[in-house]
């Protein structure tokens, strides 16, 4: 027998109180799950310091109901109370499959909630599909060497979507009647306070999600070029440049960021957090530009959800780029990637490309 | 005046990255192909939560540093070798699948039990460390179920940073989206730290260091508890390789700067087509 479903869509709100792109692709994703299931119901579970900006932002989303837990205790992205809240929204809606979006703030929580709630999780998924009534989610191992279906037969089953994966839910705004759901925070759960971010300044920002160009830079950037010296300096120079004027975020492969421990020359701005790879990210963009990249299978992953890839590199046969990229350029990168600079800044480039 | 802390470091072994990949389907669910035979590393990211488990014990005069690892016995051991000759902790093995096809909560509930049962563990002075994610499962979800079933309700995951300040309070720099880290402050133990990079280097091996290690991890390899994991609901419908292999133009022989406009046309090509 099939069990009837009762989908509960699970964000946080943003600090204006509306949903952010993440959060809309995992909607998308809920309402995509309650068509292909028979009787499924959909809910809307929301959790933020204000809530109502956007439970009228997806008005339209087909939600029956639209629970929220808010108030200052909750705008905080802090364990404790998210966890909370979460757990309120599931019993309040007697979710069976709770899809939320993978930020870093349910990353952290929602495989706690489900311990709590004596449920599953699945993080980092792929894509979900519905076969016979039954649902599988697809995700990775291995750091995205291996790809896995898979179905569970515990409830209520959390799967956390990563971003990027599908189109965001898109509909017009309307007033929603939301159920607020109190929360009752005791002090235990108020022993972490949120007291601020730390970010680089707007020009030095290399990390953008959201940018439609992933530029990988590789280890070859702090190598000694033909002439036989090191040219680290012009590297800096031409890589900003390039981010500049194509607002394009950036990667770097593990052996260009461990460079600094072992003593050898570095691209300053370039740190742990722009790494990609076996212990990096995996960022998803439209399109991919790598450069000076070396290594096979296992450095690769880093632009596997990179849709449009193409590679600089001096070496044809280079495992980073042959079978893996649309376009290899075999040519010297500090030369290409002066010259499309000026070129994008010939054309007036200066906004996300 | 120094708090001492109790720092358990939740870590296990993974293949070698450099290692090829293959599924197959085991007696048990999926696997990989020539697993036992396949070396091993420490989990990347449980390797930095014990470096800054150590160098935070270090500081702490008085703390404690226990490294909890469930995997097949003989591959804590190879690994182990290496390991122990780099900082200093006590051993509990549990003698089981390290597998990514294992499911987290059943780890989860194996790792509290044997956590548990540490002989004179305070959890007013407890600090649960391990890897944000594993490069096996990759899902993050472990040491979030393992700290549920511990009841400790301030956890952090992503960090990269923890500063214990002399009031007793802990600053932790946990990463965020778009390259930001948030920084959040906790009034003590009893906390989780999911560690990311961290701030410090692979300490370099030492022989003294090993020396003394081995007293608890040949012992805590012996000891070792078998376990069996039944899969939890979980089925595997389906484990395969990417298959897509890209047909690859090479560009050689071509001026830089004829390439040079290949690639500015390709990069505001998207842009062009996304504005019309």
């Amino acid at each position: 027998m099939t069990l009837m479903e009762t989908i509960l869509f699970l964000a946080h709100t943003e600090a204006d109180g509306s949903l952010a792109k993440p959060a809309l692709e995992a909607l998308a994703a809920a309402k995509t799950l309650a068509r292909a299931l028979a009787d499924a119901k959909l809910a809307a579970g929301l959790v933020g310091g204000q809530v109502q900006p956007a439970a009228d932002q997806i008005a339209r989303s087909g939600a029956a109901r639209f629970l929220a837990v808010a108030g200052a205790d909750f705008a905080q992205s802090r364990y404790a109370s998210d966890a909370a809240a979460i757990e309120a929204l599931c019993k309040a809606s007697q979710a069976t499959l709770i899809i939320a979006p993978a930020t870093s703030r349910w990353n952290r929580v929602a495989p706690g909630a489900a311990q709590r709630l004596g449920g599953a999780v699945d993080t980092h998924v792929a894509g979900i599909a519905v076969a016979g009534g039954a649902v599988s989610v697809n995700r990775w191992y291995y750091r995205q060497r291996l790809e896995a279906v898979l179905r569970r037969a515990q409830r209520p089953w959390f799967i956390v979507v990563d971003p990027g994966g599908q189109a965001p839910y898109e509909g017009a705004t309307a007033a929603a009647p939301v159920e607020m759901i109190p929360v009752n925070l005791p002090e235990s759960c108020k022993r972490t306070s949120v007291t601020g971010l730390r970010q680089p300044a707007p020009d030095a920002q290399t990390i953008r999600p959201g940018a439609d160009l992933l530029f990988v830079a590789g280890a070859g950037w702090t190598k000694k070029q033909a002439d036989g010296q090191l040219h680290v300096k012009e590297a800096e120079k031409l890589i900003l440049d390039c981010l500049r004027l194509t607002r394009a975020s950036l990667g770097g492969s593990k052996s260009l960021v461990d460079l600094g421990s072992e003593g050898q020359a570095v691209l300053g701005f370039l740190t742990h957090l722009n790494q990609i790879g076996q212990t990096g990210s995996t960022p998803r963009h439209p399109k991919g530009l790598a450069a000076c990249c070396h290594g096979e299978e296992p450095h690769t992953v880093g632009w596997r959800f990179v849709n449009e890839r193409r590679a600089i590199n001096l070496d044809p046969n280079c495992g980073w780029a042959r079978g893996k990229a649309d376009v290899l350029y075999v040519a010297d990168a500090f030369r290409v990637i002066a010259k499309v600079n000026e070129l994008l800044a010939q054309s007036g480039n200066s906004g996300d490309v | 005046m120094s708090t001492a802390y109790q720092i358990v470091v939740c870590g296990s072994v993974v293949p070698d990255p450099l290692q090829t990949l293959e599924p197959v389907n085991g007696p048990s669910g999926p696997a990989l192909k020539n697993e036992m035979m396949l070396p091993a590393i420490l989990d990347p990211w449980a390797a930095h939560a014990l470096y800054e488990a150590a160098h935070l014990a270090q500081t702490a005069p008085g703390s404690k540093v226990w490294l909890v690892s469930l995997g097949p016995k003989a591959k804590l051991q190879q690994v182990l070798m290496t390991i122990a000759q780099k900082v200093l902790f006590e051993f509990i093995a549990l003698d089981g699948p390290a597998s990514g096809f294992t499911d987290a909560a059943e780890v989860a509930a194996l790792l509290a039990e044997s956590i548990q049962a540490i002989p004179g563990l305070d959890r007013s002075k407890l600090l649960l460390f391990g890897g944000w994610e594993s490069a096996s499962r990759g899902a993050g979800a472990t040491l979030q179920m393992v700290g549920e079933r511990l009841g400790i309700a301030d956890q952090f995951q992503g960090v990269d940073e923890l500063k214990a300040n002399p009031d007793g309070t802990l600053e932790i720099l946990e990463r965020i989206e778009g390259g930001r880290q948030q920084v959040s402050s906790c009034a003590g133990p009893p906390a989780l730290l999911g560690w990311a990079t961290g701030r410090l280097p692979e300490p370099r091996n030492n022989p003294h260091v090993g020396m003394i290690n081995m007293r608890t991890v040949m012992p805590g390899l012996q000891k070792a508890k078998p376990v069996k994991l039944s899969g939890n609901g979980l089925t595997f419908a389906e484990v395969s390789l990417p298959k897509k292999l890209r047909e690859t133009r090479i560009v050689k022989d071509k001026p830089p700067e004829d390439i040079a406009r290949e690639i500015a046309d390709w990069i505001r090509a998207y842009s062009n087509a996304r504005s019309r």
